[in-house]
């Protein structure tokens, strides 16, 4: 009998256990994977990426949690450095879309990384938006990837029509590297546009470098000798200083103008005064920002010292678009495979997306058609709004 | 080509050939004292430059607060010769720690041990100091001249001329001092040379420390010229420069001197006459070339006569 009654209140006792061990299972973590350029040629870039990103998720944060649906979610970055260069961007882009099954990648920046980088992404079917690639490549046949800045067909015209217009230069010289996807690919469209304005052979020189090489006395003497009215070099901000300098100082005194890669927050402590008076075409001009612009350019430099350039800017945007993506989703399930398909369709949708950079709406390529911005390295080194050009 | 513009690429050779001759220096008198290469010294020739770039702050710092109020020619120069001690004495850590213990090994493994010394000093460098490039402080002002369309700066010159004086420098020093004929000895007949009384541990730590001073002293013209550094500065460079140092003939330092400046003067002549795309592919084809008709350098010596073998010389 006692037998009995002890069995009973043990097995009830059990039963009960059970129950108050059972807890509706936790809502999953919403990860977003950054494929940035942490180390390697251009880690001013990485760091912007990583600050704008960091920045966001604060928002998140001191909301509880991403809202999507009626549900909160805790969201995580997973940030990975893919050194600037392509093969070790294919390997961060397979590591967070195989190993850590993020829902979206964010980056890579540079071109030569973000094509790589796309065609991983692309292959695991996982969402991919780089906010600062321009070569059309990164998202050409590629339904899975986005980026929300212009394309350097667009950018190479804008570069041309600025110079004849605003100067009415006839002559152009060119020097870019040619194993670098972005300088490559922005150089022959500029070649191409502004041949068509001013007829063939109205690029003078078109001169080369590779990667990594410090001396351009050769070709700038070449540049120098030709005809030109002024000088293309569509470089990143640690090739500028040298190829500005170095052109100075074999006699160039004529115009340089640049492409979005010069925009970085490092060009001016490595150019000095060098760099002043210089032209380049990018995504937005920090001085001179109103509204939201000013807020986040405001915000980034409390917070970290600088005013933040056009990579911390479109991470900005692009950040956002992807929160924008995922609750216009409207349900995580926590099957990856199914939500990354809802992230993605729900990313190709969004209209009149207002960003800092300006108003986005993806094309079926997944290309935003935007204006962009040509800004001119005044007297005190900042970058000051010149002209917009826009589509 | 116009007259003009060849004396233009002419100068442009004289200084980027400098930097090979004297980072190929290093390579030449390491190989020809021990016979090994030292494929760290690229990385060196990085190490002399960060150095260079620490010490120049630190004393532009000082001059600035007013603590010790420096003209900057003065900080230039001992930014120079700080340099050159300091890197003297890495290029000496680097023989005793890596090389010496490797001395009597096969040659495959000390040169492997200098590749793993080199990524080590890279990727040290990564990580104590950050990946940021860096700009060095500008020490000298440059003024650019204008004579007769040819334009060339003040730090050109310098760096040309320094170069050639550190050169004949080095060549008096192994030619008229003994220490030099020490080094020369320790050439033609190593495993003789300790049984004549000469210390070859302390000549081959002299060797590799002249040799990173060489460095340093190319580290810094470099930096005066192409002020942005980073880590992996001494990468491309220094292997041209081994490239620099086979074609003078390995062992040899007035070799090296002429390789550096051929392979300087190959190289921005090359990207004068030819689209400059090919500059590289050409460039190397006649490197090639040349060592196919000259396989040991212009003064190389075949290696027998190098072992000491042979009793001519």
């Amino acid at each position: 009998m006692l037998r009995k009654a002890l069995t009973l209140a043990l097995a009830s006792a059990f039963v009960a256990a059970l129950f108050v061990g059972c807890k509706p299972a936790p809502l999953p973590v919403i990860k977003i994977g950054i494929n940035a350029e942490i180390t390697g040629d251009i880690p001013k870039v990485g760091e912007g990426t990583v600050y704008a990103a960091q920045l966001w998720l604060e928002d998140i944060e001191k909301a509880g949690g991403l809202k999507v649906g009626d549900k909160v979610y805790k969201v995580e970055l997973v940030i990975g450095d893919n050194e600037s260069k392509a093969e070790s961007s294919a390997a961060v882009a397979t590591k967070l879309c195989v190993e850590d099954k993020v829902l979206v990648v964010v980056g890579a920046q540079a071109s030569k990384q973000a094509i790589p980088g796309g065609e991983v992404c692309d292959a695991n079917e996982t969402p991919m938006i780089s906010p600062w690639s321009t070569n059309p490549r990164t998202t050409k046949d590629r339904p899975w990837v986005f980026r929300a800045c212009f394309l350097d067909p667009f950018q190479g015209t804008v570069v041309a029509k600025f110079a004849t217009e605003e100067f009415g230069f006839k002559k152009a010289a060119v020097l870019y590297d040619v194993a670098s996807d972005y300088p490559k690919g922005i150089a022959e469209f500029f070649k191409a546009a502004f041949e068509k304005i001013n007829g063939p052979g109205s690029v003078v020189a078109f001169e080369t470098f590779t990667t990594k090489d410090r001396d351009f006395s050769a070709q700038l003497t070449k540049i120098k000798g030709s005809d030109a009215d002024f000088l293309f070099t569509p470089q990143y901000y640690d090739e500028v200083p040298l190829i500005v300098k170095q052109a100075h100082e074999l006699g160039w005194t004529k115009p340089i103008i640049g492409s979005d890669a010069w925009g970085s927050a490092e060009l001016m402590p490595l150019c000095g005064d060098d760099c002043k008076g210089c032209f380049f075409s990018t995504h937005y001009a920090a001085k001179g920002a109103k509204g939201a612009t000013k807020e986040f350019i405001d915000r980034y430099n409390a917070k970290y010292g600088y005013v933040p350039d056009d990579v911390g800017a479109l991470t900005w945007d692009a950040m956002l678009i992807v929160q924008k993506a995922i609750q216009d989703c409207g349900t995580i399930t926590g099957d990856i495979k199914k939500d990354r398909t809802c992230v993605r369709e729900a990313m190709a949708a969004i209209k009149d997306f207002e960003g800092i950079t300006g108003k986005m709406t993806f094309d079926p390529e997944g290309d935003p058609i935007k204006c962009a911005v040509i800004v001119r390295i005044n007297e005190a080194g900042e970058f000051e709004f010149y002209k917009s050009a826009c589509p | 080509m116009d007259l003009s513009t060849f004396f233009q690429h002419f100068i442009n050779a004289l200084q980027w050939g400098s930097f090979y001759a004297l980072i190929a220096l290093g390579y030449s008198m390491v190989y020809g004292v021990l016979m090994l290469f030292n494929f760290a010294h690229g990385d060196i020739f990085m190490a002399g430059a960060y150095i260079g770039f620490f010490i120049s702050l630190g004393l532009v710092g000082l001059s600035t607060s007013g603590l010790l109020a420096l003209p900057n020619w003065l900080i230039f120069i001992l930014t120079l010769v700080l340099a050159m001690i300091g890197t003297a004495c890495l290029g000496m850590i680097v023989e005793r720690v890596a090389y010496r213990p490797l001395r009597d090994a096969p040659r495959a493994s000390a040169a492997i041990t200098g590749l793993m010394i080199g990524i080590l000093m890279e990727t040290s460098n990564l990580m104590v100091l950050g990946a940021s490039r860096r700009n060095f402080p500008t020490l000298i002002e440059k003024t650019v001249y204008n004579i007769g369309g040819v334009s060339f700066t003040n730090t050109k010159i310098m760096i040309v001329i320094l170069a050639v004086l550190i050169m004949l420098g080095l060549h008096l020093f192994v030619h008229r001092t003994k220490l030099g004929m020490a080094m020369r000895a320790m050439c033609y007949d190593y495993f003789v040379v300790p049984l004549m009384g000469v210390p070859t541990n302390f000549i081959a730590s002299f060797t590799f420390a002249t040799g990173s001073a060489l460095a340093a002293v190319a580290g810094i013209l470099f930096c005066i010229a192409y002020p942005v550094l980073e880590p992996y500065m001494g990468a491309l460079v220094g292997w041209k420069a081994f490239v620099a140092a086979i074609l003078g003939g390995r062992g040899s330092i007035p070799g090296a001197v002429l390789g550096g400046f051929l392979l300087g003067f190959i190289e921005i002549f090359v990207a004068a006459i030819f689209p400059s795309t090919l500059r590289d592919l050409i460039a190397y084809s006649i490197t090639l070339l040349i060592l196919t008709f000259k396989p040991h350098g212009f003064f190389g010596e075949p290696y027998s006569a190098q072992l000491g073998i042979s009793a001519r010389r």
